[in-house]
């Protein structure tokens, strides 16, 4: 036996060279929002794009346009719930609702590979019309190139949208001043001082509320219906999973929840979807940006039995799973309940609860007490979520 | 839910936690075997439940932690082969070689794929005839008879494209290299439920009773664990050494007879370098006999270099117990689940990985470098 007595221990890992984009550059997570900070902020800054939200929010003559633009590779093309063409006019939709803006206009831009057969491209043109007409948008202007075999997964799909902000009465308003940023919890210091955001609130957005900046100690995180759907729907036809009653993609236009909100004067401090990277992602960004703490319930979280079935034996946490059809919005805490009130009359939210609460420490932080009433970090996921072994 | 919500109860959860106190009257450290426990562990906050007399320390059985780096060499070396598919399970494709991981290869183009069974990598040799598939059959013993599966059939079917990269650990033999070892804190064990479903736990008796240790086999949910825990303390303040079974709902004494006699017609044991604990003997399997002609190994000779140690790393502490993750100077500083310096920052089941994703970094203590108290 070698020496398992003495144990002269050591770890022969050395570390890897970062010099290659993996897959989990695009998984939403900690890589991508480093790819994000340090090498196309540093290319592009302005102060829109250091607003760092679902999209930018930006004045044109008087109004304030709401413009932002998403690319869609999903696999398979067709999943249980949907395809590929509602996920690219939704997926656009969502991220200008969630600048608070009606949606208006679309362009798509199709990237197809040689050889996919039309009887497919129709199937998900013929989708996109339906899904456009539900939100009560045009698409106004497009593109089309063709790869070679090989190049491509059948279709990629681009889209950018322009949404308009209007004068809704939970809108006007100032920024809200919350000068913590930097103070001290006490706590030690988190060991990804480059990761991290001080958020710079352009002078274009004093006047519009919504975004991660409005968030404060206080504020309740509202979650809009079941979490999980869209990656396990996925999964399920990927990994040839056959469930009791099949998970269909979570995958809808949320403006009209949005919209709801607005109308009934709910103080919206912050709107957020939750598609890669899933529930956890989304607050880790948040938490960081303001330096505070959210504090999630395990038991408050709504998650379908057959998706946590499903995630049990994949090996993988629903709070990391992407949905596209839900979001979740802060709230004052004065307002939980009218707000709950407001979303479950609407169909695309109608599952919506409260999961948890913004805290001032200790900061940078999300924290999820347990069923069995311990607590944990939940941190930003890293690299892509993989199925354990056993 | 069936299974699930009724091993989280926090009712349930809260009177284990009660008798646990009550009835520990002294500090007792007890070991979980496997990384499916420690992954609850950190997950459901249960330490939080424990009174501070309790120490957990979180054990060898991880299998992403204990492959060595030769193998994982060797797996990244047989991917970038141009006429092979490289099949793994998931949480083996980010743990880096010397120079790569399988994650690195894939991206340089090789023909890297996840599957859920080394069955579906049977099936991809089947459909892809002009191709060398090769499996990662990594692992404990819960591991071991759908990987046997997995050679039997192909030699049943004549499948001649299909091999298997073996790096099979058993559970016992860690189990007693830990407790011979002169600087062993362990004073109880949770046997690793799954393993015993496999194997049964008749094996467990002799170590009981040579080390004087309670052994108890048990489950993965966190009502399971906190029995587990009480089922020790019990036997640790009642000064007994017994072999007990708290995961009544799957594990026989006998374990799972069919799924043994597969593994023993397709594997023999042998001696298995660690990572971490280095060469146990009689502590894995290879393929034996008939099957050999499905070992990867002896199907693409490796003329890599040997790989190179680096000083950093204390994962060889860490899993046999004597330190805490965040004792590592290195934990969440150098060492990042994107910038893995060990294995056990890689695997959700590994003890680093779940420190690190799960806050026990909040509880960083100054003494970094101070010796794990006895």
């Amino acid at each position: 036996m070698a020496d398992v007595k003495t144990f002269n221990l050591s770890c022969p890992v050395p570390r890897v060279a970062d010099d290659r984009i993996v897959l989990a550059h695009g998984g939403g997570g900690r890589l991508t929002h480093q790819l994000i900070e340090k090498i196309f902020i540093p290319a592009f800054a302005n102060d829109a794009l250091e607003q760092r939200h679902d999209g930018a929010v930006i004045p044109v003559a008087g109004a304030r346009l709401a413009f932002t633009t998403d690319s869609f590779v999903v696999r398979p093309l067709i999943f249980p719930g949907g395809n590929i063409g509602d996920l690219a006019v939704n997926g656009t939709v969502n991220d200008l609702a969630m600048c608070g803006a009606r949606p208006f206009y679309l362009s798509a831009g199709f990237i197809l590979e040689e050889g996919l057969e039309m009887e497919t491209l129709r199937t998900v043109v013929t989708s996109m019309k339906d899904a456009a007409a539900k939100a009560n948008v045009k698409l106004v202007t497009g593109d089309t190139k063709v790869v070679d075999k090989g190049k491509g997964d059948g279709i990629f799909i681009n889209t950018s949208g322009i949404g308009v902000i209007e004068g809704f009465p939970g809108l006007a308003k100032e920024a809200r001043p919350f000068d913590k940023l930097g103070a001290g919890s006490g706590a030690p210091p988190l060991p990804r001082e480059e990761d991290r955001v001080v958020p710079h609130v352009s002078p274009i957005l004093r006047d519009v509320g919504i975004g991660p900046w409005s968030v404060q100690p206080g504020d309740a995180v509202i979650v809009s219906g079941d979490l999980g759907r869209h990656g396990i729907a996925i999964l399920s036809v990927r990994e040839g999973l056959e469930f009791e009653s099949p998970i269909l993609s979570d995958c809808a236009n949320v403006w009209p929840a949005v919209e709801a909100l607005l109308h009934a004067g709910i103080d919206i401090h912050c709107l957020r979807d939750l598609t890669r990277g899933g529930l956890a992602t989304t607050l880790n960004e948040i938490a960081s940006d303001r330096n505070v703490c959210i504090k999630l319930e395990e038991a408050l979280i709504p998650v379908n039995e057959t998706v946590q079935g499903a995630c049990e034996i994949l090996g993988l946490d629903p709070l990391y799973v992407a949905n596209e059809g839900r979001f979740a919005v802060f709230v004052p805490a004065a307002q939980v309940e009218a707000a709950l009130s407001v979303l479950k009359k609407v169909e695309v939210s109608q599952g919506a609860a409260r999961v948890g609460k913004v805290e001032e420490t200790p900061g940078h932080t999300v924290v999820l007490q347990s069923r069995i009433g311990g607590n944990r970090v939940v941190d930003m996921l890293s690299g892509e979520q993989l199925p354990r072994i056993c | 839910m069936k299974f699930l919500s009724e091993y989280r109860d926090p009712k349930l959860a809260e009177q284990l936690a009660a008798a646990i106190r009550k009835k520990v009257t002294r500090p007792w450290t007890i070991m979980e075997i496997c990384g499916g426990q420690t992954h609850t562990i950190v997950k459901s906050g249960l330490e939080d439940l424990l009174p501070r007399e309790i120490t957990l320390v979180h054990g060898p059985g991880c299998p992403v932690c204990v492959t060595p780096i030769e193998l994982i060499d060797k797996a990244v070396a047989i991917a970038k082969r141009p006429d092979a598919i490289f099949c793994s399970f998931g949480d083996m494709l980010r743990v880096p070689g010397s120079s790569k991981s399988l994650f690195d290869a894939k991206a340089e183009g090789a023909d890297v794929r996840i599957v859920y069974s080394p069955l579906d990598a049977l099936k991809l040799a089947k459909s892809n005839p002009d191709k060398q598939v090769a499996f990662f059959a990594v692992g404990f013993e819960t591991t071991a008879p759908a990987n046997a599966m997995a050679a039997w059939q192909a030699d049943r079917e004549g499948v001649e494209n299909f091999s298997l990269l073996v790096s099979h650990v058993l559970v016992p033999p860690a189990m007693e290299a830990l407790l011979s070892s002169d600087n062993c804190v362990v004073k109880g064990f949770l046997a690793a439920g799954h393993v015993c479903t496999v194997m049964g736990f008749e094996e467990y008796f002799p170590i009981a009773e040579k080390y004087k240790v309670p052994i108890v086999v048990t489950g993965f949910e966190p009502l399971d664990l906190l029995e587990g825990i009480h089922m020790v303390v019990c036997q640790l303040e009642e000064a007994r050494h017994e072999v007990e079974n708290q995961y009544v709902r799957a594990v026989r004494r006998e374990g799972n007879r069919p799924a043994q006699k597969t593994i023993t017609e397709v594997f023999e044991i042998s001696p298995r370098q660690w990572r971490g604990l280095g060469e146990i003997p009689a502590s894995g399997f290879q393929l034996r006999g008939r099957f050999q002609k499905y070992d990867a190994n002896r199907r693409f000779p490796y003329s890599g270099e040997p790989a190179q140690e680096s000083p950093d790393c204390i994962s060889g502490m860490i899993l046999q117990g004597l330190k805490k993750p965040h004792e590592c100077p290195a934990f969440a500083v150098k060492c990042t689940p994107e910038n893995p310096l060990g294995a056990p920052m890689v695997s959700s089941e590994g003890a680093c990985a779940a420190y690190y994703h799960y806050g026990r970094r909040q509880n960083v203590q100054p003494e970094l470098s101070s010796p794990a108290s006895r």
